[in-house]
């Protein structure tokens, strides 16, 4: 496969569990900037797609490329440095630390061994989770167990955890599952702030949800793409209408 | 250099509670304690050091290893043949068939020194294989199980084994390691008589001071971003993974640290006891160090002391008078800790002195609802 443009760019992907496949030769491009939704029911795939990319499921056969490099034969911790961070379906934070404490602990320096013992907490390291603590609205809650956050601010955290990572891109499972509406429109709100000089791989179930934030969404259904491009032109595809908008 | 202190102490309340554990057993005990329930002591205090290194593997790395008694084992025997080869020196040993080899080879019909017996005539040596060997091995265990993700409650399983392996070669090759009786009858270190009254008071010290260097070794290991990941790994090991950490290197360091600490611990066993046999090698000993840990409290270094030096002198006392009952209390005990009082004797502590504040305000609230109920009436 030659080099392309993209941030991101997968071609031919197939995984197959026991003869099953959950992804079935998948081809997604995703630019610079761009937003990108997918949606699709439930078992579609979805989360399949992203734990290829992320290196947590080995694929079958096929290719992902990162700025034109190949993720495929990656251990996860070398996909994460090369820039990709991925948000879980269900919040993963580490409950026994504070907010301020999970938000340290995902700051992309002391990241060896050695480099873990002797890591200092600069001003540099403080102000930067001061300044994402307030981008994912928890400030007032730094010195709080996470345990003790709403599940909306947990999955906030956990956005949080990785933006402190500052990846060029940001995949997230679901993230608006079990919020409020306010908590909803807030989300969506911070997604659209962080897109700003990153891409984004965003799954998501909610319409009107995605309506506000996608620049472009593809719809995924057994393994496969049923259609791309577009909220727009999605909503008028009929197939797309018979098999998941249609209910 | 502030912020160093403050790591290897724990802060102010770390530091109190460390210097509070150092005036017990500096002052306190040595008091206290007539020279033998003293020399019980040391013994107790080596142990501890297993403690130690489970509260940093166990308690914050949620690694359970069913195998420290390993690396005591290792340290210890080291030690044990430094001193058996000093005890065998061709003089005493005039009456063997091979004079100027241990006691228990000559009776194996061994007739020269094996190789790997050689390093140990040196003290510089010994000493540095004491650390070496134990972390050595914790690394390829650790290397091993980690990188393949091995974990939980399988790794802990082949821990026992590994443990088991060890004990019953020790035991199987008579020859080489003294069998089952272990190497016994060591006298002296570099000329100097170990068995004598103040040798024991000496060793003791040593043995406290080195106690407390590994606790705060351990703590600063815990304050250090790296301790962070570690309870981070124990609650959610996938997302620090995909945060860009590899796991398994944490792992593998935690886990060579804690043989480490528990190899030190093995070695002043050895000198304060006097010999090292396979029964602190096994499943059993390494089944006890997971209990003391617990009951002091798996997730503080200083409590984890505190329960090992008190399970081992109720064992003392009551194997005295009851010897078979001991096992079953021990296992009860365990099973009351877990279900009870998962946080240990520490937690206890930390429950009280924060209830004796809530005490406080139950009088407050008490003589308030007292006055109500009198304007009432
Ligand atoms: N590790 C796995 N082993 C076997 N089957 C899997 C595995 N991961 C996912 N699947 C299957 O793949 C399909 C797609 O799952 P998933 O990607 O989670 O769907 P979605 O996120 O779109 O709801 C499901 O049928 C699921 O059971
Ligand atoms: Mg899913």
């Amino acid at each position: 496969m030659s080099n392309t443009d993209f941030v991101l760019a997968i071609e031919d992907l197939t995984v197959s569990f026991d003869g099953f496949k959950a992804v079935d030769g998948l081809n997604m491009y995703i630019d610079h900037n761009e937003l990108h939704v997918v949606i699709g029911p439930n078992g579609a795939g979805k989360t399949t797609v992203l734990d290829l990319i992320c290196g947590k499921t080995k694929s079958s056969s096929g290719s992902i490329k990162f700025k034109n490099r190949e993720l495929t034969k990656m251990p996860e911790h070398q996909i994460v440095r090369a820039g990709v961070g991925r948000k879980f379906q269900t919040p993963s934070i580490y409950e026994n630390l504070t907010v301020y404490q999970n938000l340290e602990v995902s700051y992309p320096a002391g990241r060896s061994v050695w480099g873990s013992l002797t890591f200092k907490r600069t001003d540099e390291v403080i102000e930067r989770v001061n300044k994402i603590a307030a981008e994912v609205l928890l400030t007032d809650l730094l010195q709080t167990e996470a345990a003790l956050l709403s599940h909306g601010q947990k999955q906030w955290l956990e956005i949080g955890m990785l933006l402190m990572q500052d990846p060029e891109l940001l995949m997230l499972d679901e993230p608006v599952a079990g919020m409020s509406a306010k908590e909803r429109d807030q989300t969506a709100d911070l997604l659209k702030r962080i897109c700003q000089n990153r891409s984004m791989l965003v799954i998501e179930h909610d319409m009107e949800f995605v309506k506000q934030i996608a620049h472009k969404v593809t719809v995924l259904h057994q393994g496969k793409i049923l259609a791309a491009g577009t909220m727009d032109k999605i909503q008028a595809n009929e197939k797309v209408i018979e098999v998941y908008l249609g209910h | 250099m502030k912020a160093l202190s403050e790591k290897l102490l724990g802060g102010k309340q770390g530091a109190i509670a460390l210097a509070i554990l150092a005036m017990v057993l500096f002052v306190i005990f040595p008091l206290w304690l007539d020279s033998f329930r003293l020399s019980m002591l040391g013994k107790y205090v080596t142990y501890a050091f297993v403690s130690v290194s489970l509260v940093l593997l166990w308690g914050n790395g949620g690694i359970l290893s069913l195998g420290q008694g390993i690396f005591f084992g290792l340290g210890g025997y080291c030690m044990a043949m430094f001193l058996k080869l000093e005890a065998s020196d061709p003089v005493s040993t005039k009456i063997q068939t091979t004079p100027g080899i241990p006691d228990f080879m000559d009776w194996n019909q061994i007739t020269a020194l094996p190789w790997f017996w050689e390093p140990f005539k040196s003290l510089p040596l010994t000493l540095i294989l004491i650390l070496l060997i134990p972390t050595l091995l914790a690394f390829i265990i650790g290397f091993a199980m980690f990188k393949r993700r091995v974990g939980g409650v399988y790794f802990s399983i082949i821990t026992q084994a590994i443990a088991l392996i060890l004990s019953i070669l020790i035991v199987g090759q008579q020859g080489y390691t003294g069998g089952v009786n272990g190497i016994t009858d060591l006298k002296t270190l570099l000329g100097w008589d170990i068995r004598t009254e103040t040798a024991k008071y000496v060793l003791y010290y040593v043995n406290v001071c080195l106690l407390i260097l590994s606790i705060m070794l351990a703590r600063y290991i815990i304050t250090s971003k790296f301790g962070m990941l570690l309870l981070a790994m124990r609650d959610k090991e996938e997302r620090v993974r995909f945060s860009g950490y590899d796991v398994s290197d944490y792992k593998i360091f935690v886990f060579c640290v804690a043989a480490m600490i528990s190899a030190i611990g093995g070695a002043m066993f050895t000198l304060q006891v006097g010999f090292m046999s396979p029964s602190f090698v096994g499943i059993v000993p390494s089944i006890e160090m997971v209990i003391c840990a617990a009951v002091g409290g798996r997730m503080s270094l200083i409590g984890a002391v505190y329960g090992t030096l008190l399970v081992n002198f109720g064992k003392t006392m009551f194997s005295e008078t009851y010897p078979e009952l001991w096992l079953f209390l021990m296992g009860g005990l365990f099973i009351a800790v877990v279900m009870f009082f998962p946080d240990g004797l520490a937690g206890v502590y930390d429950k009280y002195s924060k209830n004796f504040k809530l005490g406080e305000l139950l009088a407050k609230f008490n003589k308030n609802t007292v006055k109500r109920i009198g304007d009432m009436l």
